[in-house]
């Protein structure tokens, strides 16, 4: 389906089933909301002290905010001013409008490189198009690496947060996962967080070793100097970008930076908003190809899939501004009861609801921009200022409305629009009856209704 | 200094005694307040659920009904908000300044000790748009820290959404519950006997919950108590 | 039309054109301070050992046991008293996967952040080296240290393989609790040498 001016959305993992009912479905799981609760609660805090150390960080917001939208602005420019520099420095520039097409390269590059396993790092974009689910189709076997995305991977689930993909899992629930899919799990592995990650590490060891092709994300590309950046924690993303022979890495083209300098920002916003640290443990940066030194075959696969369509929506493009950071679904209170999966996008919470409907179009996802309080708790803590209440509302100004609720609300503007209706409808305020009929009797399952008053407060005003 | 009272839509109909504690609390202190009755309502709930052309009207009207005053003043945060944020957008008119209660008290009247006094244990919940739209912050504790013989207990996660969010309330009823139980929870913790907020919608909402949980526990607006002596 | 040339097209339709001013208003520089440096490395559980110059040979020695990795380009007068096989590159990912520790300089740290940064240049040695064995220990001089962030970037080579360094590996991936140890280096040993 197009837009105006051309622009296709984006297809794969960004649409589910409508919001209330899969938010009701996630409501309903006591140890998912436990789990979550816990898990937000702790991040927020911490990412309180982390931001709270700084004394520049509403400027730093400010320069991130205005350096990202100075790149949208022009983005043609920087994407070339990358490809050239990429190219330069020995690497590979290929170009993808869906994600179809670049599935189809990179299984292409996996199968040229004659290797029928990749492992895979830090890949929110992968997901997003289906990329492990292509290369099966291909008979190429594709290794998650982040222990989230093993976690989720072996569970045979779908990640439910943009930073820790398995935060719906308590640690039970991990030990069980890997007990029934690590072969090297012992029967009596304890649920210690510790013990669980150092099973992880030694399984996956073995194909950090010997695998000769990686695929990952990146967080950040510098068009100046065509440098990539891949920000983590474990060290996966190290080892998949330095012991493989052939490296592709896929990445959404609104996440350039204009100049080397300008990381400075997201480098110090980044880690405090998302883990709530200082700076994560790792964070790899590489130009094209050195010989030598890591693979020596690079490959850059930039993806448009529902982002020139978003670029082109002055009320919504802010949306592209995003690093990934998951701060806005750590402080949402939505987010914090339903979780992920209910927003049926690999993007969920805040950002997901304004991000996910402009890159499918709305019409395929039209309960997304609903999924929300407008409270403003995301805006206050995005490190790129993006408002996310102003956009949903934007968006859901493109929602067309169901016929009735379109006829109440012409019938409420009007009885507003008129004096002698409204203070008509003010006098039928007296007869407010105990019970509503649907669908206002949602209202009145957990909620009593006022006392219906005697006389409306502009009667008593006239008459005082 | 001309004073306008916007009393809002919600509080005209439903919850007058809102506006009619308004109305005492600022003549006591030497305000007396003019209610321009072409006034109706400020249109957040079209405009905030995809109805911009429906609000558009609203706000005209809104911006003549309010014509030649130095101040409005208005017992809703969201209502307040939604007139500076949201009306701009909508209609060239201009509007004087439009101020929530805490606000014009405080910054304007220079009061923070109102002369109230209401003998109840108290929590007070900060409604988001007043919060995070119209950065009132602490103004309301403020003015309820000087109300005679009010005991005034913090709200355990008080930061967070109550769960209305207006047709949220309806669209998204189970998402809603959820968040109004917690709210609930948190009131019932504090052992308060009343919650009061600054935002008549909340107040209905969370005031319902505990209603329908038969705690007993009240939802009275900052103005009643600011208002009562 | 090709892919590039359609996603091209599509974004010189979509975008905006404008120029826009960027606001710096933030702090383009830190203090320099030891001490800030060591208590932050210490906090994201890096072992931070403090030793005069003439010091650092004396504590190679007692840090490093059994075999370890040296870069090339690593001074050679720090490890006079190296009691450890010392093994050079070339080595395989396996042979490295064995050994028991490596030794590398840093070509910058950050005070603020408790960062040291890798540029793959003389005695750091390719990627590999420092990311496979179980231990690593950097050695940071004085005039390594930089107070800021964008103070790093401004000293750092873009183009050269980086690795910013803020602790040993760490998951936060079970119930967002820090797990130490996943794949990189489970311990992170730092002498700081002092003016």
């Amino acid at each position: 389906m197009t837009t105006f001016l051309g622009m296709p959305h984006g297809t794969g993992n960004l649409a589910g089933g409508p919001f209330p009912r899969e938010a009701r479905k996630a409501l309903a799981d006591d140890q998912l909301r436990a789990n979550l609760g816990r898990a937000t609660a702790t991040i927020r805090a911490k990412r309180a002290v982390a931001v709270g150390e700084l004394p520049d960080w509403e400027e730093l917001r400010a320069g991130g905010a205005a350096l990202k939208d100075a790149t949208l602005a022009r983005l043609d420019e920087h994407l070339l001013r990358l490809e050239a520099a990429v190219t330069a420095a020995g690497g590979v520039v290929h170009w993808a409008r869906d994600a179809e097409e670049a599935n189809a390269v990179v299984t292409r590059l996996v199968q040229a490189a004659g290797a029928d396993e990749v492992v895979k790092v830090k890949s929110m974009v992968t997901q997003e198009i289906g990329l492990n689910e292509a290369l099966a189709a291909a008979g190429i076997a594709a290794w998650e690496t982040d222990l989230a995305e093993l976690i989720v991977q072996l569970g045979h689930d779908k990640p439910s947060h943009i930073l820790v993909p398995a935060i719906h899992k308590n640690r039970s629930e991990i030990r069980d996962i890997f007990v029934r899919e690590i072969p090297s799990a012992p029967r009596d592995l304890i649920d210690d967080p510790a013990l669980l990650a150092a099973l992880a590490r030694a399984h996956l060891r073995e194909k950090f070793l010997s695998a000769r092709v990686a695929v990952s994300g990146a967080n950040f590309a510098v068009a100046e100097t065509g440098t990539l950046c891949v920000v983590e924690s474990e060290g996966n993303g190290r080892m998949c970008l330095t012991l493989p022979e052939v490296l592709i890495t896929v990445m959404g083209i609104e996440k350039l930076v204009p100049t080397w300098q300008d990381l400075e920002v997201f480098l110090q916003t980044l880690p405090r908003s998302s883990t709530g640290e200082r700076m994560n443990p790792y964070t790899s940066m590489w130009t094209g190809v050195t010989p030598g030194d890591g693979p020596q075959e690079f490959h850059l696969v930039l993806l448009d899939n529902g982002r020139t369509a978003t670029l082109a929506d002055p009320d919504g493009r802010a949306a592209l501004r995003c690093i990934r950071c998951s701060a806005c679904l750590n402080v949402c209170p939505v987010y914090e009861r339903t979780g992920g999966h209910a927003y049926g996008s690999v993007y969920p919470g805040p950002i997901g609801a304004v991000l996910s409907p402009q890159l499918t179009g709305v019409e395929d996802n039209r309960t997304l921009p609903f999924a929300s309080t407008l409270c403003g708790a995301c805006y206050d803590v995005c490190p790129v200022a993006i408002d996310i209440p102003t956009m949903l509302v934007h968006l859901r100004q493109q929602v067309p409305p169901p016929a009735a609720e379109r006829l109440a609300m012409t019938a409420i503007a009007s009885v507003m629009r008129s004096p002698r209706r409204y203070r008509a409808a003010l006098w039928l305020g007296r007869f407010l009856p105990r019970r509503l009929p649907p669908p206002l009797s949602r209202w009145t399952r957990s909620r009593a209704l006022p006392q219906a008053p005697r006389q409306s407060f502009r009667a008593w005003w006239v008459r005082r | 200094m001309r004073v306008a009272l916007f009393v809002t839509c919600l509080v005209d109909g439903l919850r007058p005694e809102v506006g009619k504690a308004t109305v005492a609390l600022l003549e006591r202190l030497g305000v007396p307040v003019e209610v321009p009755l072409a006034q109706s309502c400020c249109g957040q709930m079209h405009t905030n659920s995809g109805y911009a052309d429906l609000a558009r009207p609203l706000a005209d009207a809104f911006a003549d009904a309010f014509v030649g005053y130095d101040y409005v003043v208005s017992p809703s945060g969201s209502c307040a908000a939604a007139v500076r944020h949201q009306h701009p957008r909508l209609t060239d008119k201009r509007v004087p300044p439009v101020l929530e209660l805490s606000e014009f008290l405080v910054d304007v009247l220079s009061r923070e000790d109102v002369g109230a006094r209401y003998p109840h244990r108290v929590t007070y919940h900060p409604t988001c748009h007043s919060l995070r739209m119209l950065r009132v912050g602490d103004r309301p504790l403020r003015l309820l820290r000087h109300v005679r013989e009010l005991e005034l207990v913090a709200l355990p996660d008080a930061d967070t959404c109550c769960g209305f969010g207006g047709t949220f309330a309806l669209k998204n009823v189970d998402v809603s519950e959820a968040m109004l139980a917690d709210k609930a929870a948190a009131v019932l913790s504090t052992g308060a006997e009343v919650c009061s907020a600054g935002d008549t919608s909340c107040l209905l909402h969370i005031g319902g919950g505990l209603t329908k949980q038969g705690t007993g526990v009240r939802a009275v607006h900052l103005a009643e108590i600011l208002a009562s002596t | 039309m090709s892919a590039r040339d359609d996603v091209l097209a599509r974004v010189r339709a979509a975008q905006s054109g404008a120029v826009v001013e960027v606001p710096r208003d933030y702090r383009t520089a830190g203090s320099v301070d030891p001490e800030v440096l060591a208590e932050r490395l210490t906090d994201y559980r890096a072992v931070v050992h403090r030793c005069a110059e003439r010091e650092v040979p004396e504590l190679l020695r007692r840090l490093l046991t059994g075999r370890v990795v040296v870069p090339e380009g690593f001074p050679a007068h720090w490890l006079v008293s190296l009691t450890a096989e010392v093994l050079r590159d070339p080595l395989s990912p396996r042979e490295l996967d064995a050994v028991d520790g490596v030794v590398t300089t840093c070509a910058v740290a950050v005070c603020e952040t408790g960062t040291i940064v890798l540029d793959a240049g003389p005695g750091m040695g390719r990627r590999v080296l420092s990311l496979v064995p179980d231990r690593h220990v950097v050695v940071v001089l004085p005039g390594d240290v930089v107070g800021s962030v964008p103070e790093a970037l401004a000293r750092l080579e873009a183009t050269r393989p980086l690795t910013w360094i803020s602790g040993p590996s760490a998951t936060s991936d079970i119930e967002l609790q820090r797990v130490e140890g996943v794949h990189g280096p489970r311990a992170l040993e730092v002498v700081l040498v002092s003016a």
